[in-house]
C-alpha cells in the first residue's frame, strides 16, 4: 500500500505550495495518474483522506483523469492505444514502441478558497 | 565536501530530508524542497484560485534519489536495484556473486526487509559489508532510507552496490533509489507469465534474471521463451538470463553484464570528474 506514501507527498508538497499563496483551503486537487505509473488511483482517493485529516485539504476533492496507454511505434510510424501490459503497435504488432502515455504520476494544480481577494489578485 | 551534510556528494547540491528524520547525525540541517514560483496561479470563477504546480507526485524522494546517485558517482560505485517477489533467490544469488567475483570486484550491499538481519548476516557471511534496513510494516524501500544507509558503508572501497528491495513486485517500482540499474529476478518457481501481470515493474527492469533454473524440471511448465516474449511485449528488449545460484549454470552471463557495467559506470565517473560534475538538481525558488 505505497499509496500512503504517495498521499503523504502530494499533501507535503500542496501544503508548500499553498503556504506561498494566501487562502486557507484547498477544496480540489488535480493529478495524473497512469495504468503504468504502478498508483492505483481509487486508492489514492480512499487514503488520500486518512492523511490530510486536520489539514488545509482534508475536504479537498481528488481529480484524477482517466489516462490511456499510447505508444508510437517506431517501425510504422502509428499511434495506439494498447493495454498496459501489452505494449506493441495495433497496427504492425511489433514492440519496437516508445510509450507516449500512461506513466504520468504527476501533481498537475489545485484549487484554493481565497481568503484575500486583494492580494490573490496581486499574484 | 558538503558543509551541510558533511557527505561527499559535492558542495553544490541543497538537502530535502528534514533533519528531524535524518538518521545519519552528520547529515543534519537539510531545508525542504522550496515551492515552485508563484507565477502558477490563475484565477477561476466561483472556486477561488487555481494554482499550478506540474511536478512529480514524489518530488521529494527523487530530490533525495538524485543526491544518493551523486554520492554514487562521486565515489564511482555502480548501483544495482534488484527487484522480485520474496523468495526469489536475492540474497542467494548476492552470496554467490560475492563468493564468485569477490576476487575482482568489491560489493556493499543494503539490504530491505520488514523485519530481522538475517540478510545482512548472510552477506556478511559472504564477505562483503552489508547494512541492514527494518522496514516495520513498509512495503518498499525509498530514497530517504538509502541515503540513511549509505553513509555507513564506505563507498570510495565498493565497486558494485546492490540494494536488495523488499520482496514485493509492486510498491519498490515506484521509488528511485539513486540506483543505475534495476535488475528484477523471476524464480522459474513462480510461473512465466509474471512479466505479464506486473507490467509496471518489468517494463522498469534494465535486466531480468530467471531464477533457480536448476529447478525447472521438477516444475514442469514454467516455459523460459514465455517469460522473454512477455518481457519483450512490454516493449523492452532487455536481457534475460537464465541462471541457478545453486548449479552455478549461467552465472557467467550475470558476471559478465556486472563487469561491462562497472566499466562503464568508471568511464562515466572519470568524464565527471574531468567536467567538474554536479547532480542534477530540482528547480525551487
Amino acid at each position: 500500500m505505497h499509496e500512503l506514501a504517495v498521499c503523504e507527498s502530494i499533501l507535503q508538497q500542496v501544503l508548500v505550495v499553498a503556504a506561498a499563496h494566501s487562502g486557507s483551503e484547498i477544496s480540489r486537487i488535480k493529478l495524473r495518474i497512469g495504468p503504468l505509473s504502478g498508483v492505483e488511483p481509487a486508492l489514492v482517493k480512499r487514503a488520500f483522506p486518512v492523511v490530510a485529516s486536520g489539514t488545509a485539504c482534508e475536504n479537498a476533492e481528488l481529480c484524477i483523469d482517466d489516462i490511456v496507454v499510447t505508444v508510437f511505434c517506431r517501425a510504422c510510424g502509428l499511434t495506439s492505444e494498447t493495454p498496459p501490459n501489452r505494449l506493441v503497435c495495433a497496427g504492425c504488432g511489433t514492440w519496437r514502441v516508445t510509450l507516449m502515455s500512461g506513466d504520468e504520476m504527476r501533481l498537475e494544480s489545485f484549487d484554493l478558497l481565497e481568503s484575500n481577494k486583494m492580494e490573490l489578485e496581486d499574484v | 565536501m558538503c558543509e551541510v551534510c558533511g557527505c561527499a556528494g559535492g558542495t553544490d547540491h541543497f538537502h530535502v530530508i528534514p533533519a528531524e528524520t535524518m538518521t545519519d547525525p552528520g547529515c543534519a540541517g537539510t531545508p525542504p524542497l522550496a515551492p515552485p514560483a508563484r507565477g502558477g496561479a490563475r484565477a477561476v470563477a466561483r472556486e477561488g484560485m487555481s494554482i499550478d504546480v506540474n511536478q512529480a507526485l514524489l518530488v521529494a524522494n527523487d530530490h533525495v534519489a538524485a543526491h544518493n546517485r551523486a554520492h554514487f558517482d562521486a565515489a564511482g560505485v555502480f548501483v544495482v536495484n534488484l527487484m522480485s517477489s520474496p523468495g526469489s533467490g536475492k540474497t542467494r544469488l548476492l552470496e554467490e556473486t560475492i563468493k564468485a567475483l569477490g576476487d575482482v570486484l568489491s560489493f556493499g550491499v543494503i539490504e530491505g526487509d520488514l523485519e530481522t538481519e538475517n540478510d545482512a548476516r548472510r552477506i556478511r557471511a559472504a564477505g562483503a559489508p552489508a547494512v541492514q534496513i527494518t522496514t516495520g510494516n513498509a512495503c518498499h524501500l525509498n530514497a530517504e532510507m538509502v541515503h540513511a544507509a549509505l553513509h555507513e558503508l564506505d563507498l570510495a572501497s565498493i565497486d558494485v552496490l546492490f540494494i536488495e528491495n523488499v520482496g514485493n513486485l509492486v510498491c519498490p517500482a515506484c521509488f528511485d533509489l539513486g540506483q543505475h540499474r534495476n535488475v528484477v529476478l523471476l524464480a522459474v518457481t513462480e510461473g512465466d507469465d509474471k512479466p505479464e501481470k506486473y507490467p509496471v515493474m518489468f517494463r522498469k527492469a534494465d535486466l531480468v534474471l530467471l531464477t533457480k533454473l536448476d529447478l525447472l524440471d521438477a516444475v514442469g511448465d514454467f516455459d523460459p521463451a514465455a517469460a522473454r516474449r512477455h518481457v519483450v511485449d512490454l516493449g523492452n528488449d532487455t536481457p534475460v538470463f537464465e541462471v541457478s545460484a545453486r548449479s552455478g549454470a549461467g552465472l557467467a552471463a550475470w558476471s559478465a553484464w556486472l563487469a561491462s557495467a562497472v566499466g562503464a559506470r568508471r568511464h562515466v565517473a572519470a568524464s565527471s570528474r574531468m567536467h567538474g560534475h554536479a547532480h542534477e538538481h530540482i528547480p525551487h525558488g
